[in-house]
């Protein structure tokens, strides 16, 4: 079984609104899923039915190829993006409490909890209460009782808010020891660039639709448009830039360089190759910069959702 | 599942009691109770010993100091030799309470008529009841005698007639018992009330803390939103008997401490709300020593009864009301916006404590208190007011099962809006929402 989690044909409604409209996804095992989408385009509601929290209208959803019933919450981890915990609880009892609520036993809870409070450095807040903790510090508590429990499955959404940089990193950093250990981990953000650094799959869901989904490497070839950055020392930049425009579609690019060489972003038409643009470019001038436009995650979902809309 | 709902009681239940409010309330309470009523009752005492003082005169000729003994709250003097004018002036000046004038008239019927009683302050109606009866029954005697009627035979002919009131499962009845009855169970059922208002309030806040921390989706990831709502229910519910209990304890240790300490006789506590001038009579009737009456009569209260049907009652009640203050809670985003919803609540256990106090005391088993005392959400406070009276096991049993029946209902209603709103931030919710929210699926 190749897929830790798979997602079947799940519609979800409230009322007149449709949340979900027949969602699938495909999750495979140890990989970081990134699930992305604009505000309110279903992703919440899709984290919430794989969290038994409720139940999709239609479709189905196997966790290691079995359809999720009740006892799989002890296998699944949730940080929701709203999240909190009691306030005028102590920090220990309250771990203790959700751990077990997970159904861990208060023993194992207590020595699961000490490796992480002390790897956290953390353990002389056991006996605090929450509200006596800075926002952070409560997040870190936070992080703890979602992974304590050692799931399977890790869901994390938007999981660097109210962390300062260095416990952003930090976190992350976990984030990426898990999956080396063994889990697997959907999550959700609007930071595209830590979908850049974490993700190996994504998907994109936008207005209750599934409108992308696969490999990050894979989208992002199909969304690159073959257009190069270069940059160009050359004493005639005017004709050197009509030329281009004759063969190649040129766009003004605003990146800069340290002389005062010529910058554009061309796209080769279907057939050229880099090699193509690279023998013109020498034979008008020096080469001083030449480079793929790759498509950042960022951009992938700005276009995906625009031309969905 | 079960082990779950465990944890949640245990966390809600620790939660409540490791509350300082609750704390203070459950250590205060019977401390201010008891001082309240050891207050009334020195009230009462310093009320009753002071003596008022009255002065007669009587130009009748008809009365003699044999009519106008001393009881225990009024001293009469015989001022007739002084005369109407200086006695008033005598009684302006000095410390009497009051003048009473028996003027003399050529008819026992003008007589009765023309008595006249002057006071500095107006006098109370049981000081002038009983003058009017000493002057009234002296009278009667008077003509009587002049009918030529043998006062001695019609002393003779007098019989005390006393009937015993039974009900049917055998428990004897009095007249000084219903006072305590109807004192018993006005309490049991005011204090029910105030027990699901707060306790449903507890509930109602802690659902709302939930919502507004952000914690509810982590627990709803873990256990079912309707385990958390009846652990919530049932924590609460525990914390409530705890402090029920306690409250017993503490009145008990108390009070028995005090009556050891200032001699004070608890019962005689206990029918400190029946006035002296009752008491009088009833102790003029009795037969025998009067606290052994009390004693009697405490012990054939259903006490066992009363204190069954008050935890079921109570629970009951509870849970009644608190699975709707759940979902109140779980609607609203804060505590503000409660308010639209609360009414509707806090109705039915209003009427239910005016009903009680309304008709419970004219008639235990009338039409009205008995039909409040089975429309289950004013059952538990009126049946409770009606219990000490005596009513029929099959009454309680139906009214119990509509309780029950109705608890199962609205737990399964409110659970539905509770599902769906702690998860629903935002807009306030309009009754129509609610509505809505029902017909969700989960």
């Amino acid at each position: 079984m190749r897929n830790l989690l798979e997602v079947k044909n799940v519609v979800k409604t409230y009322g007149d609104f449709t949340a979900l409209n027949n969602v699938s996804l495909n999750i495979p095992k140890e990989s970081v899923f990134g699930l992305l989408g604009p505000n309110g385009a279903g992703k919440t509601s899709l984290i919430r039915i794989i969290n038994q929290i409720t139940l999709p209208d239609s479709g189905l959803i196997l966790l290691d190829g079995e359809a999720l019933a009740p006892k799989h919450i002890a296998h699944i981890g949730y940080l929701p993006e709203e999240r909190g915990l009691y306030k005028s609880m102590k920090v220990g009892e309250q771990a203790l409490y959700l751990a077990q609520l997970k159904g861990m036993s208060k023993h194992e809870a207590k020595k699961r909890l000490k490796y992480w409070f002390e790897k956290f450095d953390i353990a002389a807040w056991w006996d605090k209460k929450i509200e006596e903790l800075s926002k952070g510090m409560a997040q870190k508590v936070q992080f703890i009782v979602t992974v304590l429990h050692q799931p399977k499955l890790l869901i994390f959404d938007e999981p660097f808010s109210g962390f300062d940089p260095i416990n952003a990193q930090l976190i992350a950093k976990e984030i990426l020891q898990l999956r080396h250990e063994g889990a697997t981990i959907i999550f959700s953000t609007h930071r595209m660039e830590s979908v850049e650094e974490m993700c190996d799959e994504i998907a994109l869901i936008d207005k209750s639709n599934k409108i992308l989904d696969g490999k990050l490497d894979d989208i992002k070839r199909t969304f690159k448009t073959n257009t190069f950055q270069i940059g160009l020392k050359t004493s005639n930049a005017k004709e050197v830039t009509f030329e281009l425009k004759q063969n190649f579609e040129v766009s003004p690019s605003n990146f800069k360089l340290l002389n005062d060489s010529l910058t554009l972003n061309v796209k080769l038409p279907k057939g050229n190759t880099a090699n193509d643009l690279l023998s013109f470019l020498t034979s008008r001038g020096e080469v001083q910069h030449f480079v793929e436009l790759i498509p950042t995650a960022n951009d992938i979902f700005i276009q995906a959702v625009q031309k969905n809309s | 599942m079960m082990n779950k709902l465990k944890l949640i009681i245990h966390r809600e239940f620790i939660a409540k009691v490791r509350n300082k409010s609750f704390i203070v309330m459950t250590f205060l309470s019977p401390l201010i109770m008891v001082g309240m009523g050891a207050l009334i009752y020195f009230l009462m005492q310093k009320n009753d010993e002071k003596v008022k003082k009255i002065v007669f005169v009587d130009h009748s000729g008809l009365f003699s100091t044999e009519d106008f003994k001393d009881t225990k709250t009024i001293h009469y003097t015989d001022y007739t030799a002084l005369g109407i004018e200086e006695t008033k002036k005598k009684v302006e000046a000095g410390s009497y309470y009051g003048a009473l004038f028996i003027p003399k008239q050529d008819s026992l019927e003008l007589l009765a008529q023309s008595i006249e009683f002057y006071s500095k302050d107006s006098p109370g109606m049981s000081l002038m009841n009983s003058l009017e009866n000493k002057i009234s029954s002296k009278i009667r005697n008077e003509k009587l005698n002049n009918f030529g009627i043998d006062l001695a035979k019609i002393k003779a002919s007098k019989i005390k007639t006393s009937i015993k009131m039974f009900d049917f499962s055998g428990e004897e009845s009095s007249k000084l018992i219903n006072g305590l009855k109807i004192g018993l169970g006005l309490i049991a059922g005011y204090l029910l009330m105030m027990f699901v208002m707060i306790y449903g309030t507890s509930v109602m806040r802690s659902v709302i803390e939930e919502k507004t921390s952000r914690i509810i989706e982590i627990i709803v990831s873990s256990v079912k939103p309707f385990q958390l709502m009846m652990g919530k229910i049932l924590g609460n519910a525990a914390a409530g008997l705890l402090q029920f209990f306690i409250w017993g304890v503490l009145i008990f240790a108390i009070l028995t401490l005090a009556s050891t300490i200032f001699g004070v006789d608890i019962l005689e506590m206990q029918s400190a709300g029946i006035s002296s001038e009752q008491m009088e009579t009833i102790k003029d009737r009795a037969v025998g020593d009067k606290s052994m009456l009390i004693i009697q009569e405490i012990l054939q209260l259903p006490i066992l009864k009363m204190f069954v049907l008050f935890i079921f009652y109570f629970l009951g009640g509870f849970m009644l009301y608190s699975s709707l203050f759940a979902a109140i809670g779980a609607a609203v985003d804060n505590e503000t916006d409660t308010q639209q919803f609360m009414l509707p609540i806090m109705l039915p256990l209003i009427l239910g404590v005016y009903v009680g106090f309304a008709t419970v005391i004219n008639d235990p088993h009338g039409s009205i208190a008995v039909l409040f005392s089975h429309i289950p959400f004013t059952s538990p406070i009126v049946m409770l007011m009606r219990v000490p009276f005596g009513v029929s096991w099959y009454e309680i049993a139906i009214s119990m099962a509509s309780l029950l029946i109705t608890f199962v209902c609205m737990v399964w209603l409110a659970a539905k809006i509770y599902r769906v709103g702690i998860l629903m931030y935002g807009k306030k919710p309009t009754y129509k929402d609610l509505y809505r929210w029902l017909k969700y699926k989960s």
